[in-house]
């Protein structure tokens, strides 16, 4: 045993010993066979649930309603044409709600007894918003928006639609924030402090940071969450993607449109979601350590 | 493959243990055994590999080549379960790693209860009597947070004995302490070798090395350059980056 070790005493020029060669090819082995495996088992999965729908007895009528190729072509311009809004929708609204989201988490993590007005209105906010269902806020704002014949203020649906998302998912996303401000450990703020740093300086370059990067995950759940929401303020009149699909829809009955409506969201989604974690790794997000 | 004959009583060894990170080679050539009851200390200067050594042989880290030989079994063959050969080792960390969502009992008693299947009331009254060994019974349901850095160490010292391991790594266990309070950790780490526990362990304290070391390693870039009794090593050592060291601790 010792003899083979033996071999990688060479000090500089090292190369690896038997017993090191070995384990090296043995962890190779472990990891094609698990690949193999777990390659193997997915396929395995998704033939069988494939298989099961194709043979299925009603399979021929559902691929006509909802995966006719002619369809999906002659309904896509329209379709990409609802998203398009979709998307407009989705960037404002969500520039919107992480500038007010993490104004009501600031507010409601401030300490001391003059800031308890303000924290109590953070809290009273939080709690109805995210107690009222975004379609009923949706159809408040957006038919009472413009009843009340403010001046200077528009009285579009989408103006009012947007501000009914807006509203009710800051309540959610200032949650997020505040855990992740709060999960910051308080020795960090001790230390911003004791070099001098104000309230708002340590907030700003020691705990927001930190917090940052910890709930990067659950805001890119809220970001899909309002990719596919921006869809309700259609109940306004205002023509999105699904609505696009339903008025193609309503013309044959063919339901194809709404699959296309889905594969577009998903191809928004997916390489979100991808450029999220290269962001968040490139800041250092690395979850568990190591190969612990 | 018998292992048995060729270590006779050792409890850990290691042979040609090289680690790397990237192309930093951060321990080269490591040799070293250790005989049941025994203390070795390693000494060096910081990034000479002193903690990675000690990560290495809890399987922390993964070695890019050699051997390290546990209670006569090659712990670094990848078929070997880590889980279990950790659960016969203590380890101590320089900046204490208690968890702070647990209260002091609760943080000695989780690996009993999770790992090693201790009933949570025996877990407890074996937590109490660890606690009362380090001179902490009184703040069994305090929060780490709560305690200063002498008491977090020994109540990190206590987590990790509490499962009687065989063997006690302390990675630069009293480090991050107060001069005052380095005392009170050397003592009990004295005490516990009058116990026959144990250990492999890094530190700067050149006193706590001579008193009760009964072999010295001095790490220099990742190679033991020498190694022996602490009158040899400290006392008289050979070797002339040995001696800078020390003059440089001394100074």
């Amino acid at each position: 045993m010792t003899d083979r070790v033996a071999e990688a005493r060479a000090p500089e020029d090292w190369r690896p010993s038997a017993v090191q060669r070995e384990r090296d090819e043995w962890r190779r082995r472990r990891t094609l066979r698990s690949a193999v495996i777990a390659a193997g088992s997915t396929l395995l999965l998704l033939g069988a649930i494939g298989g099961a729908v194709v043979s299925s007895p009603g399979w021929e009528r559902v691929q006509e309603t909802y995966f006719d190729w002619d369809k999906a072509v002659s309904s896509f311009p329209a379709v990409l044409e609802g998203l398009w809004l979709n998307i407009r929708v989705m960037i404002v609204c969500w520039i919107l709600i992480l500038v007010l989201s993490l104004t009501v988490a600031i507010v409601r993590t401030l300490r001391g007894p003059v800031a308890f007005p303000l924290r109590l209105l953070g809290t009273a906010y939080v709690d109805v918003f995210r107690g009222l269902p975004l379609l009923l806020v949706i159809f408040l704002l957006g038919f009472g928006g413009p009843a009340l014949g403010l001046s200077g203020v528009p009285t579009s649906s989408l103006f009012w639609g947007c501000s009914a998302l807006v509203l009710s998912y800051s309540a959610y996303v200032a949650e997020v924030f505040r855990a992740g401000i709060e999960s910051v450990h308080p020795s960090q703020r001790l230390a911003g402090r004791s070099l001098g740093l104000s309230y708002s300086q340590t907030l700003r370059h020691v705990v927001l940071p930190q917090a940052w990067r910890r709930v990067i995950p659950p805001l890119m759940n809220d970001l899909v969450s309002l990719q596919k929401d921006s869809g309700l303020i259609a109940v306004l009149g205002v023509t999105d993607a699904i609505r696009a699909a339903q008025i193609e829809t309503a013309l044959d009955f063919n339901y194809t449109p709404y699959v296309v409506a889905g594969v577009l969201f998903c191809c928004l989604t997916i390489p979100m979601a991808r450029l999220t974690d290269r962001y968040a790794r490139k800041k250092g997000y690395h979850g568990a350590g190591g190969h612990l | 493959m018998s292992a048995s004959q060729d270590v006779g009583s050792e409890l850990l060894r290691l042979d040609g243990v090289r680690k790397s990170f990237g192309d930093h080679v951060v321990l080269r050539d490591v040799g070293l055994t250790i005989e049941p009851g025994q203390c070795v200390v390693l000494i060096g200067a910081s990034g000479s590999g002193k903690s990675t050594l000690l990560r290495c042989v809890n399987l922390l880290e993964v070695v890019d080549d050699g051997m390290i030989t546990f209670e006569g079994r090659d712990i670094t063959d990848p078929q070997v379960d880590g889980d279990e050969v950790r659960s016969r080792m203590g380890m101590v960390f320089q900046a204490y790693n208690l968890f702070p969502h647990l209260d002091v009992i609760g943080n000695v008693t989780l690996a009993l209860r999770l790992v090693h299947g201790v009933q949570a009331a025996e877990a407890r009254s074996r937590g109490l009597e660890m606690l009362d060994r380090v001179g902490l019974s009184d703040k069994a349901n305090a929060r780490p947070d709560d305690l200063s850095g002498g008491q977090q160490q020994r109540v990190a010292i206590a987590r990790a004995l509490v499962a009687n391991p065989r063997l006690m790594l302390l990675d630069e266990v009293t480090s991050a302490l107060d001069p005052e309070l380095v005392g009170e950790v050397l003592d009990l780490l004295t005490e516990l070798k009058g116990e026959g526990v144990t250990m492999l362990l890094n530190t700067h304290e050149m006193g706590f090395a001579r008193d009760v070391a009964d072999q010295v390693c001095f790490l220099h870039d990742g190679r033991i350059h020498e190694q022996g009794s602490p009158e040899q090593v400290i006392g008289d050592p050979q070797q002339e980056r040995t001696r800078a060291f020390l003059s440089r601790i001394r100074a």
